[in-house]
Parts: C-alpha cells; sequence; structure tokens
C-alpha cells in the first residue's frame, strides 16, 4: 500500500509546479516509499468513528468589522517584485487560459 | 443539414446549471481591511493579506456574512449552524497565495430554490429553479497582456498584473441541476438570472452589473435524447456578460451540441467562452481531466456558526421579493401584464412608484415615463432617469391634472427641464407656458373665430359637430396653443346651442 | 550583583540598565563583539543589523534617561529566528527562495518586541521553511553547536538556540511546530517554549504548518524565557486563530520555585529503548529533584502517542504544500529562467526547482498526495483523526496530573552529516515534542545535566494543560533552581569556551 510509482510522483510534481529531473525523481520515489510506509498507519489509529481535529481549541466566529485600514503604498506592494513595469507586476506571458 | 435551435429541441433535452458569482459592494476586503473602491491606482489597495506575502493571515469580514446569509435567506435556503472556510489549490499568476479561500462541503447555505415566470405557448408558466448551495469566497486580482496580436494571451510578450481586486467578497450562487425545461431552457436560465439580480439588488449587498463583471454567469448545459433518462457530458461557458448574452449562449451550446451530437462525435467536458458578435461559443481550457484542487479546512479561519436568533433578526430585515412587489403594484395599479413588463424591461419600475408616491396620477406616471420620457432618452442614446426626476415628473402630472397644462405644453415643459432651464415652474414662467383657462378670455377668441367663420358657425349650429374643428383650430392658434382644446370645444359647442 | 557582560541572564542586564549600571549601546556593542568573534566557529547568524540595533539601543537609552517607564526587557538584546517578518530586514526562512527579501511589514511579534524596547541584533540560521531537526537543510550554510562544533544545534531553530549557548544574545525567539524551538534547546543546554497553540500571535510568521505553528521564548534560563514571554504574548486581532484571553501570569509562576502537591504525569510512551541511557538518566534525576521538591510523579499511558509522528507527518507536509505554493516568482523572491523564452508556468516551475531544498521539496510532494483526491481520507485525513485521539490522550491525562514530562529528545545531538540521507532517523528526533504540537497545548525544555556517555546538554520536557503555560513554568523554574543548586552552577557555565573569552 506504501508504494508510489514513478509517474504518480511526476504528476504530483506538476500538481506543485516543481521541475523535477530523473534523478531527484528516482530518490523521490523511494523516499516516498519509505516515508509512506512509516505514517500509513494513521489509517488503523482512525479506524472508528471519530471527528477530525483541525483546530486545537474550538473558537466560532472570529470576525472583523467592515472598515478600510490603510494599504501598502505602490512602492511597498512592488519592493519585492523581480520585475514591474506601469505601477504593475510584470510577469513572463502566461499560458493557460484560452 | 445544420440542426437549427427548433430541430435541436425537438430532439434533445437541455439539462442547465447555473452558476452565479456576486461581488459584495462591502467597504473593506474578504480577509483584510483595504478599500474595495473603483478605479483606484494599480496596487494601491493591497496589504500583505491579500497580496498573499509570507506570513500574512486572513481575518474574516463581518459584513459579508451577514450579506451571504441576507442572500440565502432570500433564496429559501437553510442557513448552515456550522460552515467552514476551505482551500481551493492551484496556480494561476492572478491568484496571491495560488490558493483560493472558498469554501467547500461545509458551505454557509444550501437547498434554496428560485420561482421565475416564463411565457410559453401556453402562456406564463411558473417554473421553480433549485439552488444547491450559496458560498463565499474572495477574487482574483487582474492580469494585462501586453504584446502579441490581439492583446489575450496568446502571442503575448509579458502580463501586468494589478491586485487591487485580488481580495473581494464575492458570493457563488450554484443551482442544482435544472431539468425539465425542454425548448424554454434559455428563457429559464434568463428569467433565473435577471431575478436573481433584482433580488440582489432589493437586498443592497452588490450592485450587479453584468456589464461591470460584479455579476458574473457562467452556464453549464448538456443535452441528452429526449425520453433517454441519462444525462449527457456537459460543457461550461464563461463571459456570459449580460442577461441576453445569457439566453444567447444556451441557444448557441444546443445548437453546437445537437450538431455535433448529430454528426456521431462525442461532446468534450471543457470550458468555452462566449462570443458576442456572434453568440457562438469558442472552446477555451479543457477540464476533461477535472483539476484536483485538494481542497482542505482553511486552518487560518475558524467556523462560522450563526446565532439562530441573529438569522431571524436578518430575516425580518428582509425586503418585499421583487416578484411579489410587480404582483402588488400591478393589483393596485390595475395594469396589464404587457406594461408592466414593459416597464420592468425597461427599468422603470422604481422611478413609476416614486413619480406615484409623490402625487401623480398613476396612468399619467406611466404613461409620461414610458412614452414620451423613453422617445427622448432614446434619442439622447441615455437612460430615462438620466434625463429627469420622479418629482419634476410627477410636477408636471400635478400641474395637467390641475388643468394648469394641457398635454402638448406639458411636453415642451419636460423638454426644457431636460435642457436645464430649471424646474417645471420655472420653465413655465420662462417660456410663458401656462394655459389660458380664464372663461372670458376664451369666450373672446371663440367669438372672433365665430365671427371670423359664419359659415362653418352655422355648419355646426346645424348638428354638423365635426365642422367644430375648424373653429377650435383657430381659436388655438389665437391664444398660441396655450388654450386648452378640450376647454374650447365644450365652450364653443355650449355658445353654438350644443350642451 | 557580579559584573554585567555577555554572561548574565537578561533579568540581570535589566537590573543593571534600570539602575543604570551599564547602557544599551554598550550591551548591544558587547554582544557584537562576541558575535565577531565566535561567528566563524558557530555561524548562528545569517544577517546582523548592527545599524538598527544600534540606533535602537541608543533610543532606549535616551528614553530611560529622560525618565519614560520601560518595558521590563527594554534595552535587552535579543536574536530574532529568520522566519519572522522584519521590516526592511532581509528574511530568508533559510531559504535560497526568499535570498534578500526585505518584508515591507513587521510581524506582530516583531512589531511586541520593538514596542517593549528589546535589540534585536539580527536574524538567525533555521532549517529552511521550518522543516528539520538540525538546521542542516539551511540554504545558507551549517550552525554549529557550540557545545561540540562537529555537532548539530537541533533544528529548526538551532540558530536561535546556538547562539544563547555561545553568549552572542541573551533572549532568542524560535518558532515550533513539531519541536523546533524545544529539541534545539534541548541539545544546547537551554530553555526554549512552545506556548499554548494561539497564545502568540502568528502574523508575520512565515507560515509552515498553519495549525501547528507557535512562535516562542528562548533564553539561557527559566526566569528570562518567563519575561520574554511576557513580552510577546497576547490576543492579536490580526490572527483569527489567536487566543482572546489575558497572558498567563508565566514569569510570577516562574519566580514560584515550590511545586508541593502537584502531581506530575509520566508518560511512558516517551521513555522506551529509542532514548539514549544518558538521556534517560538525566531525566530520571530530574525527577527525583522534582519529588525532593514536594511533587508526586504517577506514571501516565497516552497510547495514541504512537501515531503522533505518522500524523504530524501528513498534516505538517499538507498544510506546507499549501503554504508554500505562494513562492511562484510572480510577486517577490527568486526568480529563474525569465530570459523572454519561457512561459509564466515554465518560469515558476524552474524557479520552484532552484529556489527549494530537498527536504521542502520532498514535503510539498508528500503534502500534495495527502491531500489529492482518492487519498486524502486515508491520510489527511486519517491524520487528522488522529489528532483527536491525541487530544483525548492529554485531556484523560491532565485529570489526573497538572503537567506531563518526558525528555525531549531521544538523544543528545548528533554528528553534522550523520542523518541527512536518512529522513525517517532525523524525523524520529521529535517523537517526543510532537504530542504536544498536535494538542496545542505547551511544552517547554529545560536543562536537565549532561549525558554521561559523552557530556553533552539532555533536555527536559515540560508539558502544561492548554492555556496554562504557567505551569510550566512552575515546575522548570522549580527544578532549574533545584538542579543548579545541586551542580553548584549553571549548566552552561560548563560550555567549552569559544572564541576570546
Amino acid at each position: 500500500m506504501a508504494a508510489i510509482s514513478r509517474e504518480d510522483v511526476a504528476h504530483l510534481a506538476k500538481l506543485a509546479r516543481i521541475d523535477m529531473n530523473e534523478s531527484e525523481l528516482d530518490h523521490l520515489v523511494s523516499e516516498l516509499g519509505v516515508i509512506l510506509g512509516a505514517v500509513a498507519r494513521v489509517q488503523e489509529a482512525a479506524a472508528g468513528d471519530i471527528p477530525p481535529t483541525s483546530h486545537p481549541f474550538p473558537v466560532n466566529n472570529v470576525f472583523r468589522e467592515d472598515v478600510v485600514r490603510p494599504s501598502l503604498t505602490n512602492a511597498q506592494a512592488l519592493s519585492g517584485a523581480p520585475a514591474k513595469d506601469e505601477e504593475r507586476f510584470k510577469v513572463p506571458q502566461i499560458l493557460g487560459e484560452e | 443539414m445544420a440542426l437549427t435551435y427548433d430541430d435541436a429541441v425537438a430532439k434533445y433535452e437541455p439539462t442547465l446549471g447555473l452558476e452565479v458569482h456576486v461581488e459584495l459592494n462591502t467597504k473593506s476586503k474578504m480577509f483584510c481591511g483595504c478599500a474595495t473602491e473603483f478605479g483606484a491606482a494599480p496596487n494601491t489597495q493591497t496589504c500583505p493579506v491579500c497580496l498573499g506575502l509570507p506570513g500574512a493571515l486572513p481575518v474574516v469580514n463581518a459584513k459579508a456574512i451577514e450579506s451571504t446569509i441576507l442572500i440565502g435567506l432570500a433564496l429559501n435556503c437553510s442557513i448552515a449552524p456550522f460552515s467552514r472556510f476551505a482551500r481551493k489549490n492551484y496556480f494561476y499568476p492572478d491568484m496571491p497565495k495560488n490558493f483560493q479561500t472558498s469554501q467547500y462541503d461545509e458551505p454557509i447555505c444550501v437547498n434554496g430554490y428560485l420561482d421565475v415566470v416564463i411565457d410559453t405557448d401556453e402562456g406564463p408558466q411558473p417554473f421553480r429553479v433549485e439552488i444547491e448551495r450559496v458560498h463565499m469566497e474572495e477574487d482574483t486580482g487582474k492580469s494585462l497582456h501586453v504584446g502579441g496580436a490581439t492583446g489575450r494571451i496568446h502571442g503575448a510578450d509579458y502580463s501586468l498584473l494589478d491586485y487591487n481586486r485580488a481580495g473581494i467578497p464575492l458570493v457563488e450562487i450554484v443551482t442544482k441541476i435544472v431539468a425539465g425545461t425542454g425548448k424554454y431552457a434559455p428563457q429559464v436560465a434568463r428569467a433565473y438570472v435577471t431575478e436573481l439580480r433584482d433580488i440582489l439588488r432589493s437586498l443592497g449587498v452588490s450592485d450587479v452589473k453584468m456589464e461591470q463583471g460584479s455579476m458574473r454567469c457562467d452556464v453549464n448545459l448538456s443535452l441528452a435524447p429526449i425520453g433517454s433518462g441519462t444525462l449527457g457530458t456537459r460543457s461550461e461557458t464563461k463571459n456570459v456578460n449580460s442577461l441576453r448574452s445569457v439566453e444567447r449562449a444556451v441557444i448557441g451550446e444546443v445548437v453546437r451540441q445537437s450538431n455535433r451530437l448529430e454528426a456521431g462525435e462525442r461532446i468534450i467536458q471543457e470550458t468555452r467562452h462566449f462570443q458576442e458578435e456572434s453568440g457562438q461559443t469558442r472552446s477555451g481550457r479543457s477540464k476533461e481531466q477535472a483539476e484536483d484542487y485538494r481542497y482542505f479546512p482553511e486552518p487560518d479561519l475558524v467556523p462560522v456558526a450563526p446565532a439562530a436568533e441573529w438569522i431571524e433578526e436578518l430575516r425580518a430585515t428582509l425586503p418585499e421579493k421583487p416578484s411579489a412587489r410587480r404582483k402588488r403594484l400591478q393589483e393596485a395599479w390595475n395594469v396589464p401584464a404587457k406594461e408592466m413588463e414593459a416597464m420592468v424591461n425597461a427599468e422603470l419600475l422604481d422611478v413609476v412608484e416614486q413619480t406615484i408616491e409623490l402625487g401623480a396620477e398613476p396612468t399619467r406616471a406611466r404613461s409620461w415615463w414610458l412614452g414620451e420620457v423613453s422617445r427622448l432618452a432614446n434619442e439622447r442614446e441615455v437612460a430615462p432617469t438620466d434625463l429627469i426626476t420622479p418629482a419634476q415628473v410627477a410636477e408636471v402630472i400635478t400641474l395637467i391634472e390641475a388643468g394648469e397644462l394641457t398635454d402638448k405644453l406639458a411636453r415642451q415643459v419636460v423638454e426644457g427641464v431636460i435642457s436645464g432651464e430649471g424646474s417645471p415652474r420655472e420653465v413655465i414662467d420662462k417660456r410663458g407656458l401656462k394655459v389660458v383657462s380664464d372663461d372670458g378670455a376664451l369666450m373672446t377668441a371663440i367669438e372672433a373665430a365665430i365671427a371670423a367663420q359664419p359659415d362653418t358657425a352655422e355648419r355646426v349650429r346645424g348638428g354638423n359637430l365635426p365642422a367644430a374643428g375648424a373653429l377650435i383650430g383657430a381659436v388655438m392658434k389665437a391664444t398660441g396653443g396655450q388654450a386648452d382644446a378640450a376647454k374650447v370645444r365644450e365652450l364653443l359647442l355650449k355658445h353654438l346651442g350644443h350642451n | 550583583m557580579s559584573e554585567i557582560s555577555i554572561y548574565s541572564t537578561a533579568a540581570d542586564m535589566s537590573a543593571a540598565l534600570a539602575t543604570g549600571v551599564t547602557t544599551s549601546v554598550e550591551l548591544t556593542n558587547a554582544h557584537f563583539e562576541r558575535i565577531a568573534a565566535v561567528e566563524p566557529a558557530v555561524h548562528s547568524f545569517l544577517h546582523l543589523d548592527q545599524e538598527g540595533a544600534l540606533a535602537q539601543a541608543a533610543h532606549v537609552d535616551a528614553e530611560r534617561a529622560a525618565g519614560k517607564k520601560l518595558a521590563p526587557l527594554a534595552g535587552v538584546p535579543l536574536a530574532l529566528k529568520d522566519v519572522l517578518a522584519q521590516e526592511g530586514v532581509p528574511t530568508t526562512a533559510g531559504s535560497k527562495m526568499l535570498e534578500n527579501w526585505r518584508p515591507p511589514y513587521d510581524a506582530t511579534v516583531v512589531a511586541k518586541l520593538k514596542e517593549a524596547g528589546i535589540i534585536i541584533l539580527g536574524k538567525t540560521n533555521m532549517d529552511e521553511f521550518a522543516m528539520g531537526s538540525s538546521t542542516e537543510n539551511s540554504a545558507y550554510g551549517n550552525t554549529h553547536n557550540p557545545w561540540d562544533l562537529t555537532r548539530i544545534p537541533g533544528g529548526s531553530g538551532g540558530g536561535s538556540a546556538a547562539a544563547l549557548a555561545a553568549f552572542e544574545a541573551p533572549l532568542a525567539i524560535g518558532t515550533d511546530t513539531g519541536g523546533s524551538i524545544r529539541q534545539p534547546a534541548a541539545v544546547t543546554g537551554t530553555v526554549g517554549v512552545k506556548p499554548t497553540y494561539g497564545g502568540v500571535s502568528r502574523y508575520g510568521l512565515i507560515a509552515f504548518s498553519s495549525s501547528l505553528d507557535q512562535a516562542g521564548p528562548c533564553a539561557r534560563t527559566v526566569l528570562d524565557t518567563a519575561l520574554l514571554h511576557e513580552a510577546i504574548a497576547g490576543y492579536d486581532p490580526m490572527d483569527s486563530t489567536s487566543i482572546n484571553a489575558p497572558v498567563p501570569r508565566v514569569v510570577e509562576a516562574a519566580k514560584k520555585l515550590d511545586v508541593k502537591g502537584l502531581k506530575i504525569g509520566v508518560v511512558k510512551e516517551l521513555l522506551g529503548d529509542g532514548f539514549q541511557a544518558g538521556v534517560r538518566q538525566r531525566f530520571e534525576e530530574a525527577l527525583e529533584e522534582l519529588v525532593k521538591a514536594g511533587a508526586t510523579i504517577v506514571e501516565v499511558s497516552c497510547p495514541n502517542f504512537d501515531y503522533g509522528l505518522a500524523a504530524y507527518y501528513l498534516i505538517a507536509p499538507s498544510e506546507a504544500s499549501s503554504n508554500l505554493a505562494r513562492f511562484d516568482s510572480m510577486r517577490y523572491g527568486l526568480r529563474v529562467g525569465d530570459d523572454g523564452s519561457r512561459s509564466a508556468e515554465a518560469v515558476m516551475n524552474l524557479t520552484r526547482h532552484e529556489g527549494f531544498g530537498p527536504e521542502v521539496k520532498r514535503r510539498i510532494i508528500l503534502g500534495t498526495y495527502a491531500l489529492s483526491s482518492g487519498y486524502y481520507d486515508a491520510y489527511y485525513g486519517s491524520a487528522q483523526k488522529v489528532r483527536t485521539l491525541v487530544k483525548r490522550d492529554f485531556d484523560k491525562a491532565f485529570a489526573e496530573v497538572d503537567v506531563l514530562v518526558s525528555p525531549t529528545c531521544p538523544t543528545t545531538a548528533f554528528k553534522l552529516g550523520e542523518n541527512v540521507d536518512d529522513p525517517l532517523a532525523m524525523y524520529l528526533n521529535d517523537i517526543a515534542t510532537i504530542p504536544v504540537n498536535l494538542a496545542g497545548i505547551g511544552g517547554m525544555s529545560l536543562p536537565a545535566g549532561l549525558a554521561p556517555e559523552d557530556g553533552l546538554p539532555v533536555g527536559f520536557q515540560i508539558m502544561s494543560p492548554g492555556m496554562r503555560d504557567d505551569l510550566m513554568y512552575q515546575v522548570g523554574g522549580t527544578l532549574e533552581a533545584a538542579l543548579v543548586s545541586k551542580w553548584g552552577k549553571t549548566l552552561l557555565s560548563q560550555a567549552p569556551a569559544l572564541g576570546g573569552n
């Protein structure tokens, strides 16, 4: 059950948007296989009807009032930008849609 | 031989699904305090949170929750006693965190419905569109593609990103599968989106302007052979920017899909883009392999559990449903359905109601707005409500009712108001447009007309009433058109022996 | 009071500043001198902010001279783990992805430190994006344990702990997701606390695993740690998971020096054969001191702790895979390969390949898998259920006892390079610390002595119920006093001399 295939890892790398070379893929396949083998035991413990915990202390309804607060200046917002133009973040051509 | 729409619906049963995204009109964003006002300079309404800077954390806008609950209540939904935010993980440069904070399997509102009325061969028929869920999420930034032939993404050299709109609160309203519309699918879709828009407007939670993008509609459609009991593969059509486009997009997809099916080709599950000019849809991103969004509960936010008392308080603030209001006004004004429809389509119902509330006679109120004011507005290519106010129209109508203006004079007054000459009273004074209603003055003019046309007067005395027209015309001319023609006729005929 | 120097406690420095024995500028300069002397050997720091620190020190001195009332630690220097955003100062999270990134804002913790007049000397080294137990995953080189420079200082917060142990700073801030404050404290002979989840704001803390991360105070004594705890803790409206309640009175608790009547539970599952003999020995001896001081020791069983490691190594990578998605070269950070020939997607993929180290990539892939369609229930979903079980074990135990204790980690500091190629072996370091993060309760590590077989520090872990952080300070303070009294000196005074003395 713990085995993970090379195709799986390559697919996951795509989902995670990380390029991987052959050697990295090979290493990951074996490392992840070992790790998954170790962590798969959570399924034994979780066999019964147990509710999942997302937050250690159950608190609800944390909100803020609909009030405007100062934003960063354009300069501050763009301060880390690898490239910028006309007050906007400049990025390479986007494929994707259409 | 290509199938037409009518051919298509004779063989195939359409099944619809409609997803509407609404931008809420809160002052600040969904998860941070940045302003939401339009038109700001690029990247001046961002902060670490909506820019997705390392270390930033979201905090939920209370008003957005309130607005979403109101929407759910207006759509007859159950408000979940407990709902959660979830991360929808995918990468796109206009998404600062490369996940969208949204809701997944625990949305805030579920299981509602919206009733619409559509025009069928058998007359108006009601149709209930069931609503699966209403949930909250955040909008993305906006990208500008530079270079390339069309300015579109393909062939662009680079893109410029503005995150001012990233984090604007969005509400997503998803219908259940809409089946059984038959050939009326386009009308049902349009009626649903229209009624939804009107409800949202009446709640005051969004300015719902489709052309501006504060309300967006995605149309899902599949076809199956009539009577097969199966469901076909569906396509999703985006870029549907008006009510008319909703209708046309449904028609376009029915035609496209039916022709493919007839040719033995299969329908690809994909996202398509509606083309305004042609009414066709164009293929976009393939959804063959559905994206794996890897949803999980948002760890940076806690659940939303609105108190039952709060929900009831909000329910009590719900305004009258637009459809109920239309029905009530129609009955109160005793107006035929077609005229009601005309007012609704022209978006004049509100101003007509206001004009009547200010004291104007109802029939005149409707006919002025639908008639003269609309005509003048069309000439100038503006909205009727841009030209003149309900108060001004009401004033004019009141003057007509009081006999101080004839319809003809009133038209000149309205034109004067529109041209900016002032209020109706001011225009009347400036232009000297008051009706001549003094009996004495009128009698003088009548006697003069009779004296000038003795033969005509004799014919009228003799019973030829239509002949009075020439005499009335003469009186009108003599008074510069400011006599009340009906009054002149009355006095004239009496004078000539007819009561 | 003996002369104030870099070897003094923060509490003593604070008193000296208050009485004018020294100034903050003097203290700050003394620490920068020390840093210059030992950094070539230890490498705790990634960035030093002399200008900013001295300006802040001068400002505090001026305020003091003007008679203004200052916070207790005003003028005392501190080392800040490089995972917290400090405006205008390079903040890297130990990663190439953020090389030279200067945040346009301060984390709430940093704002509080500045407000308190604490002098931030610089940013300390860490495992990349807080993922690791040895600081060997830093993209900027190793930090060396001041006790033995060939050994690891622990991780992910090895830089902060080493800085304390090398007397480069009397105070430090760390962050703890699975033990990253406590384990480094244990292997360097210092004190580190992970507050109850939500006790310290996460706004500005570069996220690793959102439901587990906490920033916390680190120092050389329990009292110093408590003073720092009170300076940084508290409700923050910018953090929706922040606890809206008063900060527990940990300074008062640290000064109690009394555990009479307290029931202390030893967790059976955290003492097995996987624990080094010398570690167990010092742990047992520390228990004896607590008994002498009037506490009762009880053995408790927390059977679900056995699943804790597995659950953690599903939950943390899953949340991390999502938290680290923002590093895509579009808005900040590293961008590789943007020469006009590649699309945004290609640049993104290449940048993430170059910018992330192997451990980070491993966890991102693991996390992506655990959340993916078809596997969610078996992995992430099941892990969240184990979390409930671990919580229940703690609840049951705390119904019987006031605090729980264990050795902080199974071994003393291992050699640099020893576990780099064995992720699972590395992960085992966190076996005793992880349950605390899963349940969100408080955890402290303080020195229990040196292991006889290698003369390296051993850590004693105290676990207190949620929002009862005061209890760990009470027990820790008492234990520390007893041990120091027993040894006749502090543990750190026995550390090898570094640099010029």
